[in-house]
């Protein structure tokens, strides 16, 4: 069983990817995908959906629909202005139009009740006023702040106030790059897909704090020895849990996908779509962030401290052939020989015992 | 040594009891679900079909929201929803002043003009009065004297229907009960030129009235003020715009010489009569003023009348949804796909990579199933909670929440073993160290949920509202199951050995024995 057996070898540091040396990567590669965001934003926009800009959705199933016939029926009840409409399989249509009058839309509505010949009640409104919108817009806001002020507190208690700034970063960053990827291929922005963003900061989060909490164990009374820098520490603490956040985001992965096809292949466009779609690119950064964003920055921070860096010149001092082969561990997955510094580097470096006693 | 065994003798007795208290309290959660006889999930609209209305109140720059207003203003379109006669129509204000109106199934566009429309106040002169029970009638002898908001209003003597009313009003009039409550929903079945036979507001008269002649939004103002130079207390000042104006000069004109009660303009409300004065004088100023012993809150709400219409404020139509019972069936269908298929991956993940330990998984997925279908159920019951789309997909995705618990405590418990400890021991401080890491995760899981709750808008609330829910259901099936599930699998054989299929096996786990020989 090739990939249980990696978690052993991963656990012990027989095998290491080297995370945190080759942090400059990453953090470049975020910048870029950060700069690609912001023009994405700057130029293209996010395409908002009715609920921000006010107007009205008109959905009609009918054993057969077309386009032009549509267009015709809401041209007959007077909408001239421009309406966007889409075929949604073979039986629905899906006409989008500006803020319009509620008898306008009783009448567009009528007008393709008899055109589709379909009883008038079957057809699906709706209507949103032009200034839901801003109220979604600031409550979503409100709902960004609070909880990005919340949750820092809480990990400043919780863990440290080094971590708690470093997820932060890492949440903003996969914010930021979703409603980027959300700009750059021009999928429509609901208060669904709203919720969805608000949501990936949780996910995002988990994940973050599953790796923390192992950092911050293996790092426990760190200074008082000099075995390993802080950064070291922290990338072998990447490391052992590498098998559990991939576990983990493939697993939280699995249910949003299935939403995805089914609400998308289903009901076209929606609620359960909307959401989902925003989970799950958020998903997929969230877990980039978390192993390639949150714990490099944070062992940069760390670092910086004094006593780390006293320590880092002292495990430099004792063992400079660990370190130096770390820094020239630049390439992917290095599996060591069982060699003594591995085991040093294991963890509580206790002899092995039999797994079972009797 | 010894203090294990002492600790591993104990823990597989008070696993048990925690599994029994866990399957004792589900139970009886069940019992209470089906004792109260709601063993069916309160569907969204979404899901069932309906309409749905948004109204937000419109707050002048810099002026406070009336809360008082807000329900006066819900008060009043549950009435007039109520009058389609649609059972489980709801109509309830937010926090923030927002007014949603639901009507579940009926998805015609009446619901909308109902709710939206505003100005249903009218002017309609008296004809004839009555008390409000079913016996008096409009001929009837001329004892009838009602009090109404102070002013003595007797009906005089006739002999013959009075003018303007014909033998069906008069039936019609005779057969109305205001005692009863149904007759006194009001409605918008107002037609400004039929005469109108209707109760008053409070049930305690009725009356026979003539087509409107003026309508509510000529009203251009009305205040209430405290009358103080000719001491008639509390009043209502009212102007008419210019149509306005003419119309109630006319009215007033006509009907200030005539005998009681054609000389009374009544304020007719939805249909309800509010209010109906004497009236002393020709009035062709524009302005009026109505008294007669009003306390302070009768006067600001009758000016509040006068001046919104029907409405104690003015509201805007936010968002109107209407979800026809096909595309809501439709959802539902998908919905409960998606979670079906999301379970299935999720299972099938879980038992490839985990194998003997993915049974625990699935166990833990199925209690929190149970749980979370029970509290559905249940709070459908205490608090009205409604089922809508965006709470199953909430509940979905929490699927992906759950199971990452049991992660974390698995790949705990495997490097514990890893680690060379034995799987009892493995189990216990395995455990102690997931758990926090479990805690701290749902606890941010927990905080994203309400924060999402208290900003989400309309349908999505549904979204954080399960997510939150289910959080909680992780935690107490973390707690209350997987871990004492786990512990009593520790001692069976199958999984104490390492069985190659447990998931626990020392090849799998990659453990590395001192002589390099495998462990077992």
């Amino acid at each position: 069983m090739a990939l249980s057996g990696i978690g052993g070898r991963l656990y012990r540091g027989e095998t290491s990817i080297n995370f945190i040396a080759q942090k400059r990567r990453w953090f470049a590669f975020s910048g870029l995908l950060i700069i690609i965001s912001a023009i994405a934003l700057g130029t293209q926009g996010l395409k908002l959906g009715i609920e921000f800009k006010g107007g009205s959705v008109i959905t009609v199933q009918a054993p057969t629909v077309n386009i032009a016939d549509g267009s015709a029926a809401l041209k007959s009840a007077g909408i001239t202005s421009e309406a966007i409409i889409q075929k949604i399989g073979s039986n629905k249509l899906r006409l989008q139009t500006t803020d319009l009058p509620q008898s306008t839309i009783s009448a567009a509505r009528a007008a393709l009740a008899t055109t589709f010949k379909v009883d008038s009640a079957n057809i699906d409104i709706q209507t949103v006023g032009p200034s839901w919108g801003k109220e979604i817009t600031h409550k979503a806001i409100y709902g960004l702040i609070g909880f990005l002020l919340v949750v820092m507190l809480y990990l400043a208690m919780a863990f440290e106030p080094k971590m708690a700034l470093s997820a932060i970063i890492a949440v903003i960053h996969d914010v930021f790059i979703t409603v980027g990827i959300y700009a750059l291929v021009g999928f429509e922005v609901t208060p669904a897909t709203v919720i969805g963003f608000l949501t990936i900061l949780g996910y995002s989060l988990y994940d973050t704090v599953v790796v923390f909490d192992k950092v911050r164990e293996n790092t426990k009374g760190i200074t008082s020895t000099a075995k390993q820098t802080y950064s070291e520490a922290s990338n072998l603490a990447l490391n052992q849990t590498l098998v559990r956040s991939f576990n983990t985001s493939l697993i939280a992965l699995l249910p949003v996908a299935s939403i995805l096809f089914v609400g998308a292949g289903l009901l076209g466009a929606g609620t359960l779509k909307d959401l989902s779609l925003a989970l799950f690119i958020g998903l997929a950064t969230g877990t980039y962030s978390s192993i390639f964003v949150a714990t490099p920055l944070l062992a940069t921070l760390r670092e910086r401290e004094p006593a780390m860096k006293a320590l880092a010149k002292r495990v430099a001092v004792r063992g400079g052939a660990v370190e130096s082969s770390i820094d020239k561990n630049t390439a992917g997955v290095v599996t060591s020989t069982h060699s003594k510094e591995s085991h040093e580097r294991g963890p509580r470096n206790q002899p092995k015992r039999k797994p079972r006693r009797r | 040594m010894s203090a294990n065994i002492s600790k591993a003798t104990k823990k597989p007795a008070k696993s048990g009891r925690t599994l029994a208290l866990l399957a004792v309290v589900i139970i009886a959660f069940g019992a209470v679900a089906i004792f109260q006889g709601d063993t069916k999930l309160k569907l969204g609209l979404d899901l069932r079909g309906g309409t749905s209305v948004t109204l937000a109140p419109k707050v002048p720059a810099g002026g406070k929201l009336d809360k008082a207003a807000v329900d006066q203003a819900v008060a009043i379109i549950r009435q007039r929803v109520n009058s389609l006669g649609v059972a489980e129509s709801e109509v309830s204000s937010q926090s923030n002043g927002d007014i949603i109106v639901s009507v579940p199934g009926n998805s015609s566009s009446r619901v909308v003009d109902l709710v939206g429309a505003t100005a249903q106040l009218r002017f309609r002169q008296v004809l004839a009065v009555g008390s409000g029970n079913a016996t008096s009638s409009s001929t009837s002898s001329a004892t009838t004297t009602t009090t109404k908001g102070g002013k003595k209003v007797t009906s005089a003597p006739a002999a013959s229907y009075p003018a303007g009313v014909n033998a069906a009003l008069d039936t019609a009039f005779k057969n109305l009960d205001c005692t009863i409550a149904a007759n006194r929903q009001g409605g918008a079945i107002d037609d400004p030129a039929a005469p109108l036979v209707s109760c008053s507001r409070n049930g305690s008269s009725k009356y026979i009235l003539a087509p409107a002649e003026v309508e509510g939004n000529q009203v251009s103002k009305a205040s209430a003020v405290l009358d103080n130079t000719n001491g008639n207390g509390w009043m209502v000042l009212l102007s008419f715009n210019g149509a306005g104006t003419s119309a109630f000069g006319k009215m007033t004109t006509r009907v200030t010489s005539l005998p009681s009660p054609q000389n009374q303009a009544a304020i007719v409300l939805d249909g309800l009569v509010v209010s109906a004065p004497r009236i002393n004088e020709a009035i062709n100023s524009g302005s009026a003023q109505i008294t007669g012993n009003f306390t302070q809150t009768d006067a600001t709400d009758l000016s509040n009348k006068l001046k919104y219409g029907a409405l104690p404020l003015a509201l805007t139509v936010q968002e109107i949804n209407q979800v026809s019972p096909t595309l809501g069936s439709d959802q539902l269908h998908a919905g409960l796909l998606a979670g079906l298929i999301g379970l299935i991956l999720v299972v099938l993940y879980s038992l490839l990579y985990y194998r003997g330990l993915g049974l625990v998984s699935v166990g833990s997925l199925v209690v929190a199933g149970t749980i979370t279908y029970l509290s559905f159920l249940l709070l459908g019951k205490w608090i009205g909670f409604t089922l809508t789309l965006a709470g199953i997909a909430g509940a979905i995705v929490s699927i992906g929440i759950t199971a990452d618990s049991f992660i974390v405590y698995f790949e705990r418990l495997r490097d514990e073993v890893r680690e060379g400890r034995s799987l009892r021991t493995a189990v216990e401080t395995g455990w102690q160290r997931a758990k926090r890491t479990i805690l701290v995760a749902d606890f941010v899981s927990l905080i994203a949920a309400a924060l999402l709750y208290f900003f989400a808008v309309g349908g999505v609330r549904g979204f954080a509202f399960t997510l939150g829910l289910t959080t909680f259901v992780d935690l107490i099936v973390v707690f209350f199951f997987t871990k004492p599930f786990v512990t009593i699998l520790s001692r069976v054989a199958f999984y104490a050995h390492g069985s190659s299929w447990s998931g626990l096996s020392a090849k799998s786990l990659g453990v590395v024995t001192v002589d390099g020989k495998d462990a077992l």
